[in-house]
């Protein structure tokens, strides 16, 4: 610091001034796509995957798959995956959620059981309306959250024990809420399994939101980088959001016309994609968002900056829990019935396993709500391919569970890698 | 350089006590810094510097004395009052998020916001504007906190106490395990932030780095005021002195009396 306490003012190419953010001499710099290519191979081979490790696990697997069965890629068997999906795949953004944090839910699938045995029993047995019924599930949802938000700020037992009490509570009221019924079916016609399965967008509609996405997404990076130029700060070069748009206007395009091909895109997955989108807006771009990765970093920091660590923790457990209600909503609209080992068996881990293959680290403050998105797409992929395949149950659960311990793997190692490298 | 006694003191406590329990870990402390003056402040472990700070920061309330900050007498209750009054405190533990970087850092909990979202532009903005003034050597404000070196997360959460606009700033031990280069890099900050009129209270136990930067050195000792020392009239030999007690004990409180017999003999 000593040494040279006069920063470079103006660049070499004599172009105007530096901004202000690159005029330190120990930057390297990098311009352009090539720039933006290798610092991001920079940042893969420091242990900062980020989603990396999950799309080349993505791949893989299609492939595979295809080359076992061609029908695996086939529009049909992609609009089932995409439908599938997504019941676990919200309650997965809820545990991305308490992962952030470095706390954990194991309750989620119980959660997702009894609300599904609440809008049953409300909807077909008590012959309230549907939306009534849905807002009695989610209320349940809320509820159980801030109980487990109160008892872990009152008495500061780790969430994972609240958590494994609640399982068995949640399941015994879910139990006893079916009452001697044991399953009840959800009739038809009604909006609920209306909406979970046979609802899909018009293609025309399908298209068009497949470009505008991108358009936004172009706008705001646009917008952004002009308020940073005025700013006096470097700005992103125009061509790799333009890249960047490009590939995503691509990859939507090509969603949509392989979905539309067979029935189209459900509305389902269309909630699930804006429920992702939200939420990463949320945990990035907001107060909260940020409290909510500065406790998972670290606690005690978060604390005396005057966050008020115990609602981040109230509202974190109180989203997850309420994610995990939607989630047995439109599980029990999409097999139109709710019984009593809905959101049993491997609802649970299947949830957890997705957001840390999506790449939300288990130690917390580090992931990103796509990981859920991202994640389930992998489980899905995986369970859908073996039971194309005929293969039974039992391997199923070993591949799932041996994929589960090569995200965890990935993660413990590239948070070595990370700390190796300065990156932590 | 503003060591002049003159300048009325902008934190000053009198006859502060604070015990806990059976123990006296103040008693009676006497202690001012002035606007644009840097007093260290040292002592043995257990002589109650940390008991000090933290009744300044606002964590102990204490069991009598009299605070006045800059110009009214004040009782401080809470960290948050303290840092409300004007009191900023960088603990040696320096609380920050490695997750996040130094923006998010810099910003943590006083966010600055557009339309409701995080305005990442302007708080970058803002904190290359602060990390300038403090002269500071971070390249990146885009990388996490994890990946600086010792002396830079220091810098960063300096950096973050000054963005409440404060009177006093309180470093503890802010070059313990620190290296030679580092530990000037913080040192110069030290002065910068006395250059800039603020009142610092330089918690250290290196001899070499109070000589280097403070003005004036508060000794304490076993929860008494041991003396204060103007750094241009002193040594460290002196403070050492004053910090042990070598010269309160039975031997030099005889070799002492015995010296102006000596000279009548």
């Amino acid at each position: 610091m000593t040494t040279s306490q006069t920063p470079p003012s103006t660049d070499p190419t004599g172009a105007g001034p530096v901004p202000s953010d690159l005029q330190d001499e120990r930057l390297i710099a990098s311009q352009g796509i090539g720039g933006w290519a290798s610092a991001t191979w920079d940042r893969v081979r420091s242990g900062d995957l980020g989603s990396l490790p999950v799309v080349v696990g993505l791949v893989l697997i299609w492939g595979v798959f295809y080359a076992l069965n061609p029908l695996f890629l086939s529009s049909r068997n992609l609009v089932n995956l995409t439908v599938q999906m997504v019941p676990i795949g919200v309650i997965a953004i809820g545990v991305v959620l308490v992962l952030l944090l470095g706390q954990i839910d194991l309750s989620v699938g119980s959660m997702s059981g009894l609300a599904g045995a609440v809008v049953a029993v409300l909807f077909v047995n008590q012959g309230l309306n549907i939306w009534v019924a849905i807002a009695a599930a989610l209320v349940v949802g809320v509820a159980t959250g801030l109980v487990y938000g109160m008892l872990f700020n009152r008495f500061g037992v780790p969430s994972f024990v609240i958590t494994l009490a609640g399982l068995l509570v949640l399941l015994g009221l879910q139990i006893r809420t079916l009452g001697t019924d044991g399953t009840i079916n959800l009739p038809f016609e009604s909006g609920l399994v209306q909406f979970a399965s046979q609802q899909f967008l018009p293609a025309a509609l399908a298209y068009v939101l497949a470009v505008a996405v991108p358009a936004v997404y172009l706008l705001t990076r646009l917008n952004t980088d002009r308020r940073r130029s005025a700013a006096g700060l470097s700005a992103q070069p125009l061509a790799t959001v333009a890249l960047r748009a490009g590939l995503l206007t691509v990859l939507l395009l090509a969603a949509t016309y392989v979905l539309n091909r067979d029935r189209g895109v459900s509305y389902m997955v269309v909630l699930f994609v804006v429920l992702v989108v939200v939420m990463d807006l949320v945990i990035r771009r907001t107060r909260w968002g940020r409290s909510v990765l500065a406790i998972g970093g670290n606690v005690e920091a978060a604390r005396r900056a005057g966050i008020n660590v115990k609602r981040v923790y109230l509202t974190v457990f109180t989203l997850c829990s309420t994610f995990a209600a939607l989630g047995g909503v439109l599980a029990a609209g999409r097999l139109a019935s709710a019984n009593q080992s809905s959101g049993g068996a491997d609802t649970n881990l299947n949830a957890i396993a997705a957001a840390v293959i999506g790449g939300t680290s288990l130690f917390g403050g580090r992931g990103s709500a796509y990981s859920a998105l991202l994640g389930i797409l992998v489980i899905f992929s995986i369970s859908n391919g073996l039971a194309l395949l005929s293969v039974s149950s039992d391997v199923r659960f070993v591949v799932t569970g041996a994929v589960l311990l090569l995200a965890v793997v990935i993660d413990s190692l590239s948070r070595r890698s990370r700390v190796a490298h300065g990156r932590a | 350089m503003s060591t002049t006694t003159t300048l009325a003191p902008v934190l000053s406590m009198t006859g502060v006590s604070k015990r806990f329990g059976a123990v006296q870990a103040l008693k009676d402390i006497d202690f001012d810094v002035a606007a644009g003056e840097v007093v260290a402040l040292v002592g043995d472990n257990g002589a109650g510097k940390s008991t000090l700070v933290k009744t300044i920061a606002g964590v102990y309330s204490p069991d009598g004395g009299r605070i006045v900050f800059d110009g009214s007498p004040v009782t401080i209750t809470s960290p948050s009052q303290a840092q409300a009054l004007g009191i900023a405190t960088v603990f040696q533990d320096l609380a920050l998020c490695d997750n996040l970087d130094v923006v998010g850092n810099l910003f943590l909990g006083n966010e600055v916001l557009r339309k409701r979202a995080l305005d990442e532009v302007t708080m970058e903005q803002e904190s290359w504007r602060l990390l300038r003034e403090l002269s500071a050597k971070i390249p990146s404000v885009r990388i996490p906190v994890a990946s600086l070196s010792g002396g830079q997360r220091q810098t960063v959460a300096i950096a973050r106490s000054l963005l409440g606009a404060p009177k006093v700033v309180m470093l503890d031990e802010p070059t313990a395990a620190l290296g030679v280069a580092q530990t000037a890099e913080v040192l110069n900050l030290v002065e910068r932030l006395r250059e800039k009129g603020l009142g610092v209270i330089l918690i250290s136990h290196n001899m070499s780095d109070v000589m280097a930067v403070a003005d004036r050195v508060a000794v304490l000792r076993l929860g008494l005021n041991n003396g204060v020392f103007r750094v241009a009239d002193t040594n460290s030999q002196e403070i050492i002195a004053a910090i042990t007690g070598a010269t309160t004990n039975a031997v030099t409180a005889r070799a002492a009396r015995r010296a102006p017999q000596e000279e009548q003999s």
